[in-house]
């Protein structure tokens, strides 16, 4: 029993926090929000040239053939900057599902250039129906009905939903059906349809639990040095406790979702339900350090000139994209204690006709 | 990473759950914090330690078996799955024998630790007073050296002793230098509690059991074997302490794992009366219990490593304290009207536990430091903020 990640891991882990700290600065956040893809400018192809992008691609494909446990790490520090890229749909979700489902054709055609930082894949599942970046991605797959495809992005047409974060630009998709590309029959390919869906709600939850970590920091020394009645106000036993809750909560989340990466990874049995139960836990957690890290800011924190806004309001998206809080307590409260007694919510992924 | 167990640890676990499943009692035993209860509950535990299962992690010379940290979780887990009594020596056994092994001379080792494995010395914590409960460096019981008499005079009084009434010996914090800092004039004293001038008084707790103690200190004369870690040093010793009490070697997580799997039975019994609402209470119990439990594997891993967690402890206080109340009072919400009744109440579901468990739940975020105190510690110690 070893509940720790290896020295190489956390190694690259700190080569990625390195490259993001100087890539994707708060400013280039900002200016995400008004530039017209709502992308950082290099940050994309600095991750792609360190093997992030292309790292569950496997090697045959230039990737790096790692796995979900060496990527979950990374997806948090992506958390940790904001990052505005579409990294979990693409390479937690997209890659490892075109290359477990594609035809060999779809895949020599893809898989190279996702893993080169060429290609943008955006996604959308059932229960996740807004596509993120479907604007600049290359190519789209797209779950509709008991469908799973891929589309040419050029072929879709697209109008955005704005977003309560204007870094993440989201879309519906309309197409016709003869520009779609088959991708899934079979219990087997359902089977990875649902691992796709587990492996974009495990990727959103590492990084609300970056985000999450970030938030904390910045508020603990705001409060250090922001000085009320004569002391910092950090010193006052009621944001003291604000805090340790935030920090209680945060890394209770931690191993919850360490743990289902490592479900993920070594494919368990148990995997779906150890996903729910860290996307529930982080999009808990952000959510209350969020809460708390504005109250403890006080007023500034709640302009849009101070930078907080664009955490919380990250925050707040991911909390609610692949499966809400109350979405996934629901698929493990299914799985602990069977169907309820009474009526239930929207159907839940695993217990439809795929499953 | 490597969630598995080895072969070896799975051998240990198989064998302690057959042990288990062959010896513990068919029918829970009566409130370890009554008198009567307590003398079958020692019974309990004697067998306990005759089968070499009472202090599974000290060394054999001890009574142990030298357990890994590893396998003492692998052991709590087990015990509590087979429903195994709570253990009336565990202030002695969790809580002053860490402390015995990491400041105890060689003698007060071998004089005190295979007594104590054997629970013939039961030892209850002499640490809050009247005025000084979490705040603990106001402690105000002196110990005054009797230089003729080669020992300490004890005065004072001690209070809230858990069990105190049923134990034979207290290990308590006394004030030896009056001039000192408030936390650095204290001494941690070993005291049988059969000494003269030591006066015990059973106080009634929340729930009716006679738990409770205060203890009278009326110049009662200790030997000098009877200081733990050095005259003055008390605070620094008492640290260590707290440091068990508010981690996991108090509050294994196997402990909230089995009741959290009870909750889930409960709710198959229940939750057609219950309210629906109730069902993401009894998830979010069993997912709180589940976290706790991958919490420790991390924590254990880190101590394993050599990266003890420090005043992170505090941490796993206020989650198993919280987590405790919350599964009983949601098994409370799914008993509806049969919540309030108690053992002896025909109609009672499970001679009523669940109310019995919920008001000792409820002494959680009190004791080993309230959790007031502990969310201090974590936004002073862990995140750094300032003291005042």
């Amino acid at each position: 029993m070893r509940f720790a990640f290896t020295d190489e891991q956390l190694w690259f882990r700190d080569a990625v926090r390195d490259l993001l700290d100087k890539e994707c600065p708060p400013e280039a956040v900002r200016y995400a929000w008004v530039n017209h893809d709502g992308r950082a400018d290099h940050a994309w192809e600095a991750l792609a040239e360190m093997g992030v992008i292309g790292l569950t691609v496997s090697e045959a494909y230039g990737g790096l053939g790692l796995t979900d446990l060496d990527l979950v790490l990374l997806l948090e520090e992506t958390g940790r900057v904001a990052l505005p890229e579409p990294i979990v749909e693409t390479t937690a979700v997209a890659a490892p599902l075109l290359e477990a489902v594609g035809s060999d054709d779809l895949k020599a055609a893809w898989l190279p250039r996702i893993a080169a930082g060429e290609a943008i894949v955006a996604v959308g599942f059932v229960g996740t129906p807004f596509v993120l970046h479907a604007n600049v991605a290359d190519l789209l797959v797209l779950e509709r009905e008991d469908r799973l495809f891929a589309l040419p992005a050029d072929r879709a047409t697209i109008e955005q939903q704005p977003s309560v974060d204007g870094a993440r630009r989201l879309y519906t998709v309309d197409w016709n059906r003869n520009d779609e590309i088959p991708l899934v029959s079979g219990t087997e390919g359902w089977h990875q349809v649902n691992a796709a869906f587990d492996r974009g709600a495990l990727g959103t939850a590492a990084q609300l639990l970056g985000l999450a970590d970030h938030l904390l920091a910045v508020t603990v020394d705001y409060v250090k040095q922001r000085e009320q009645f004569g002391v910092p106000v950090g010193s006052f036993q009621a944001v003291k406790h604000h805090l340790a809750d935030a920090l209680l909560q945060l890394e209770f989340a931690r191993p919850v979702v360490y743990h289902a990466a490592y479900s993920m990874a070594h494919g368990l049995d148990t995997r779906s339900r150890d996903v729910s139960m860290a996307k529930c836990y982080a999009s808990r957690a952000a959510s209350l350090v969020a809460r708390k890290a504005l109250q403890c800011h006080g007023a500034i924190g709640y302009t849009v000139e101070y930078d907080l806004h664009l955490w919380m309001k990250r925050v707040w998206a991911l909390a609610a994209s692949w499966g809400d809080a109350s979405y996934h307590r629901r698929r493990v409260a299914l799985d602990v204690l069977g169907p309820p007694t009474g009526p239930s919510g929207p159907e839940l992924r695993n217990r439809s006709a795929h499953a | 990473m490597d969630l598995t167990w080895s072969e070896r640890e799975e051998r240990f676990r198989d064998e302690c759950r057959a042990w288990l499943a062959a010896n513990v009692p068919p029918e829970p035993l009566p409130s370890g914090d009554t008198r009567e209860g307590f003398a079958l509950h020692l019974e309990w535990e004697r067998k306990l330690y005759e089968a070499r299962w009472a202090v599974v992690s000290w060394p054999p010379e001890y009574g142990g078996r030298g357990a890994s940290l590893w396998e003492w979780l692998i052991f709590e887990e087990e015990y509590y799955r087979a429903g195994a009594p709570q253990r009336v020596t565990q202030n002695g056994v969790f809580l002053l024998a860490p402390t015995l092994f990491e400041f105890g001379t060689q003698a007060q080792k071998d004089r005190y630790l295979p007594r104590m494995a054997a629970a013939e010395d039961l030892w209850c914590q002499g640490w809050s007073e009247p005025n000084a409960g979490s705040d603990l460096a106001g402690i105000k019981s002196r110990a005054v050296r009797d230089e003729a008499a080669g020992g300490w005079r004890l005065t004072g009084q001690k209070t809230w002793t858990t069990r105190g009434a049923f134990c034979t010996h207290l290990f308590g914090l006394f004030r030896t230098d009056p001039q000192a800092e408030r936390h650095r004039g204290l001494t941690y004293f070993l005291v049988p509690l059969d000494t003269d001038g030591v006066t015990v008084r059973g106080v009634g707790r929340l729930d009716g059991d006679e738990g409770f103690a205060e203890v009278f200190f009326e110049d009662a004369f200790v030997s000098d074997d009877c200081v733990l870690g050095g005259v003055n040093e008390g605070w620094n010793v008492a640290m260590a302490t707290t440091s068990s009490e508010r981690g996991l070697t108090l509050r294994s997580p196997g402990r909230f794992t089995a009741t959290a799997a009870r909750l889930v039975e409960l709710y198959h019994q229940r939750a057609r009366e219950a309210d629906p609402s109730v069902r993401d209470d009894v998830i979010q119990g069993w997912m709180d219990a589940e976290a706790y439990r991958l919490y420790t594997l991390a924590d254990v891993t880190n101590i394993v490593e050599g990266r003890p967690p420090g005043a992170r402890s505090s941490l796993n206080k206020i989650w198993w304290s919280e987590l405790d109340v919350r599964l009983h009072e949601t098994a409370l919400a799914l008993l509806g009207a049969h919540g309030e009744l108690v053992a002896g109440a025909p109609e009672a579901v499970e001679g009523g536990a669940w109310m019995k468990g919920y008001q000792f739940a409820l002494s959680g975020p009190i004791y080993a430091g309230t959790n007031e105190i502990q969310r201090n510690v974590i936004a002073e110690r862990v995140l750094g903020l300032p003291r005042r």
